[in-house]
């Protein structure tokens, strides 16, 4: 039926793809627009989205508790559907998923005024240990204090850390039946156990297997055998959302991505098209419905979960296009239909729709996706160029920016730690400005009274950032030691080779600020402000300096040199269970709480003003144009340093990036072909204006579907709290007159 | 030898071709009624440039410039006014390889002969306030004559021409204007395009910073309809 190859001998979805994918060089013109029942089906589910909007969640099912077959069938419309599958039995309903954390668990419930019911008796009881439960007996009174304070932020102790894809691909080409099979031959294999980590790997082993038994039976009540390879197009995208689909009822990580699955799938639809037995009407309603199926989602959160990730995301990140290791396109009609789906069903945050950009993409392909751009803002487009000679050439993208060699390499989601505020902490001793919390001992009080010595002030800084990494480190290990413990996924590890590489995943906020600051203790004149607690209040800056976003070395390499700094401090520190540490600059829309828990900054920023977003330079700071502030971006090093990702927003009216769409097209291929030629690595496009998003924040009716990416995601305008949607409009717009 | 700067613009996409770093030069003669960018009028001292640290501040963009068929646009302000400069920094950019546009009302010094420095010019964006000698006068407070040394000087150079010509309804949107300043244009040779800005008034603050009236406040924003109108209408004429 396929061509053969190494992924008949071995488990291999890469190999599938290179030897059978069908290179599409061409335009969008074959596109088909949705059928009648896509439109009736959607129309089905924006009823029930209106209904979640105005009460902020739709239902929770109360009578089961998170598991990848313990629910019953749930259905939009039985009988219009193509692809099958809910969470739980009905659209929109929230699973509970206690073994992050009961108590977060309750508080949603208590949120939501819903009565806690007894099959969470056994968590409350203390009978069974949560993810969280675990954490908190190991942390410290300093992780605990920096976690209080704002240090560290969004770490993943109460809620599933996600940033883990199954290979869901593995399901439709070799049938769940074999892969227990060759699971069940690894299982034998390990009986080594004076190695200490094969005894955890053997039950590891023995949880994958009952899980993909599990996700056999799961698929049997929705009728869909899934036991031996898929034969069409329809069973393989089914069988693939069947993989996915358990693991968003196992669990509930707030990145639970997809994967790279539109070229794998698209092997199937050429297959069926060829052979005459499906139209691309067809072929796009598939899609269509998986999609549906994706933009349908959801987890259980607390309030204080929606305001570090706000709008509800769940960063169901599909990654489109990219090259092969020898330069050749993997761009192919697939590509082009599921970026389709955002004409055929409206624009949505989800799913996180990412092209992995290289200059040599097809041309077709690069003008379609930057069309969709201008009119959805709902892509964002990572560097291959940089990812392949790292990551391979079937990675995926977790949540945002992070990459991963698919079913080889998970992630040790870490959140991010608060660049800004270990500045403070040097001029203050260790201590946090606003809640005078004593997070570090070993720090002496940077105390002057007259102008601050950039060389004095780095040497005591990097000994804070070097504290931080210890404290980062620790924690990180405590908290993924306890949810492999408590809250193993073993659903999608079962579509992962037995031997994984993992990434610890650490992250920063703030990077603009401690650039700017840093800037402006070497180039201009400050002075510190002490309260009578002789806590820092406030800067006095004398002269000007060089802000970051204006592509001036001077304060750009500082950016470079403190994120250096910083991940060889984390190297220096054992990871758990053998995983490589990295970095990521991504703050999400944490960027607003980080910036409300810290003081006034060195910069001029004043306390409690949101951190920009991500790598982004602050707001209206830029002062040479857009070209210069990416520019500035792109100086930030993926290789070796940032392997976690570097997020970047971009914000522009349509008028001012062409006159009309043929023009905004050409330019922003060319932006996103000049910034990705300097190895950048990711930039979000939104094309809007800043009176679309004011009349938005005053009448959200107006504009149920307007879309807008930050910082590494797309999210429903309407969904932010006014504090995020705020943030969003004072953005900096790069507008032309 | 340096030169007085306003600002500088790294994404110009309404500047020639492609993405271009666009210089604004400070210091313009013309008092334009429209004029967006008042505070470029002064020759007072802002920020002074070399020859040298203009070209750190525009090389890094190459790259932009080649993925898009950019370059660099001498802008203001009007940039005729420091010739001398831009003609050195227009060589330099032409040394690198780099296309060089030049945004001008085509109104330099008395008696100043341009020939030299378009010898390093492809494009001159060349914004004709006005056909007539009166009618020029009424927009901008000043007189043409230095015009028609420019276009003489153009003609003998190989720069390709874009006229722009900034529209203001009840002053300059009829029909009428529009064939006497198409027939004013055809004594310039290397014209590729004739381009009609809609005149807009999101420039207030800038009039209000500096305490300067803007002298058509009252007048409306002119509609994208006119423009396509009287588009149209350029495209018809012989």
């Amino acid at each position: 039926m396929f061509n053969r190859g190494r992924w008949n001998e071995e488990i291999n979805v890469s190999d599938f793809i290179k030897n059978n994918y069908t290179e599409y060089l061409g335009t969008d013109e074959f596109l088909e627009g949705p059928t009648d029942r896509t439109k009736a089906l959607w129309e089905k589910c924006e009823e029930l989205l209106k209904i979640e909007l105005a009460q902020g969640i739709y239902k929770v099912d109360l009578d089961n508790i998170a598991g990848i077959n313990n629910f019953s069938p749930g259905y939009i419309d039985k009988d219009n559907e193509l692809i099958f599958g809910l969470q739980s039995d009905e659209p929109l309903k929230r699973i509970i998923n206690p073994f992050g954390g009961i108590r977060m668990v309750l508080n949603s419930l208590d949120q939501y005024d819903l009565e806690v019911p007894a099959t969470l008796t056994p968590f409350t009881d203390g009978l069974v240990k949560t993810h969280n439960d675990g954490v908190f007996s190991a942390y410290t009174e300093q992780i605990k204090n920096a976690r209080r304070c704002g240090l560290l932020t969004g770490l993943p102790d109460a809620y599933g850390r996600g940033r883990v894809i199954g290979d869901y691909r593995r399901i439709p080409l070799y049938g769940i039946d074999f892969l227990i099979e060759e699971k069940k031959k690894d299982y034998k294999e390990i009986s080594d156990f004076t190695v200490e980590k094969n005894i955890l790997l053997k039950e590891n082993l023995k949880l994958q297997i009952k899980a993909l038994e599990e996700i056999k039976q799961m698929a049997a009540s929705y009728n869909i055998d899934i036991s031996k390879p898929a034969e069409n197009a329809l069973e393989a995208t089914q069988y693939v959302y069947m993989g996915y689909l358990a693991g968003v009822k196992e669990n509930n990580g707030a990145a639970m991505s997809l994967g790279r699955v539109s070229t794998f799938l698209d092997i199937y639809f050429e297959k069926d098209i060829n052979e005459n037995n499906l139209t691309e009407k067809e072929a796009q309603e598939i899609i269509d419905d998986f999609v549906i199926k994706l933009r349908l989602v959801r987890h259980l959160r607390t309030e204080e979960y929606n305001e570090l990730f706000a709008g509800d995301p769940t960063w169901v990140t599909e990654s489109i296009g990219g090259l092969t290791s020898d330069g050749s396109s993997l761009v192919t009609k697939t590509s082009f239909r599921f970026l389709n789906s955002l004409n055929n069903l409206g624009s949505a945050p989800e799913p996180n729709l990412t092209v992995l950009w290289s200059n040599d993409l097809p041309k077709g392909f690069k003008e379609f996706v930057t069309k969709l751009s201008i009119e959805t803002g709902a892509i964002q487009y990572e560097n291959d160029d940089i990812m392949r000679p790292v990551y391979g050439d079937d990675y995926s993208i977790a949540c945002c920016v992070s990459p991963m060699a698919t079913g080889k390499e998970s992630q040790y989601f870490g959140a991010r730690c608060n660049l800004p505020k270990a500045l403070l902490m040097t001029f203050n001793g260790g201590v946090d400005e606003i809640k005078n919390i004593k997070v570090f001992d070993q720090i002496n009080e940077l105390r002057t009274d007259g102008f601050l010595d950039y060389n004095e002030v780095m040497i005591q800084f990097k000994k804070v950032l070097s504290e931080v990494a210890k404290l980062y480190s620790n924690t990180m290990n405590i908290i993924h030691y306890m949810h492999d413990k408590y809250a193993y996924e073993a659903g999608q590890m079962a579509l992962h080779d037995t031997e994984i590489k993992r990434n610890m995943a650490f992250g920063v906020a703030g990077l603009s600020v401690i650039a700017d600051s840093l800037s402006a203790i070497k180039y201009a004149k400050v002075k510190t402000v002490r309260d009578k607690e002789g806590i820092t209040e406030d800067f006095i800056i004398e002269g000007d300096f060089p802000k970051f976003g204006n592509n001036d070395d001077r304060v750009d390499n500082i950016a470079v040199e403190v994120l250096e700094y910083f991940i060889n401090e984390l190297r220096k520190h054992k990871s758990y269970n053998g995983s490589k540490p990295t970095l990521s600059v991504l703050t999400i829309t944490s960027n607003v709480v980080y910036g409300k828990k810290t003081g006034t900054t060195p910069d001029g920023r004043k306390k409690g003003e949101a951190f920009a977003p991500g790598a982004n330079p602050m707001h209206g700071r830029d002062q040479m144009g857009a070209i210069a502030s990416l520019k500035s971006v792109s100086k930030i090093p993926f290789k070796g340093v940032c392997e976690d990702g570097i997020s970047n927003t971009f914000t522009i009216t349509p008028n001012s990036l062409g006159k009309d769409e043929n023009s905004r097209v050409t330019n922003l291929v060319s932006i996103l072909d000049g910034y990705f030629i300097d190895n950048a690595h990711h930039l979000n496009v939104n094309v809007l204006d800043r009176e679309t998003l004011k009349d938005a924040q005053k009448n959200p009716h107006k504009y149920p579907n307007l879309t807008i990416r930050v910082s590494g995601y797309a999210v429903n305008f309407n969904r932010l709290n006014k504090e995020q949607q705020d943030d969003v409009i004072n953005r900096t717009f790069h507008e032309r007159f | 030898m340096k030169a007085n700067i306003h600002s500088i613009e790294t994404m110009g996409l309404f500047d020639g071709p492609g993405i271009r770093t666009v210089i604004f030069f400070q210091g313009c003669s013309l008092r334009c009624k429209y004029c967006h960018n008042p505070d470029t009028w002064t020759t007072k001292q802002n920020v002074l440039h070399s020859i040298e640290s203009l070209m750190a501040l525009v090389m890094p963009y190459k790259n932009y410039y080649e993925a898009s068929g950019g370059g660099v646009t001498l802008s203001g302000g009007e940039p005729l006014l420091q010739s001398d400069f831009i003609t050195e920094f227009a060589k330099a950019l032409k040394k690198e390889g780099i296309h060089v546009a030049l945004d001008t009302s085509g109104i330099g010094m008395n008696n100043k002969n341009y020939e030299t420095l378009l010898n390093f010019v492809d494009l001159v964006l060349l914004d004709i306030k006005h056909y007539s000698k009166k009618g020029f006068h009424d927009m901008t407070g000043r007189d043409n004559s230095n015009l028609y040394s420019f276009i003489k000087d153009l003609n003998n150079s190989d720069a390709k021409v874009w006229v722009r010509n900034v529209i203001v309804e009840t002053i300059n949107d009829s029909e009428e204007y529009i064939e006497k300043f198409k027939k004013f244009t055809d004594q310039i040779k290397n014209i590729d395009k004739i381009e009609l800005l809609p005149f807009h008034k999101m420039c207030n603050s800038k009039y209000d910073a500096l305490d300067y009236s803007f002298p058509l406040s009252n007048y409306n924003e002119t509609s994208q309809e006119k423009i396509e109108f009287l588009e149209e209408k350029l495209k018809n004429i012989i």
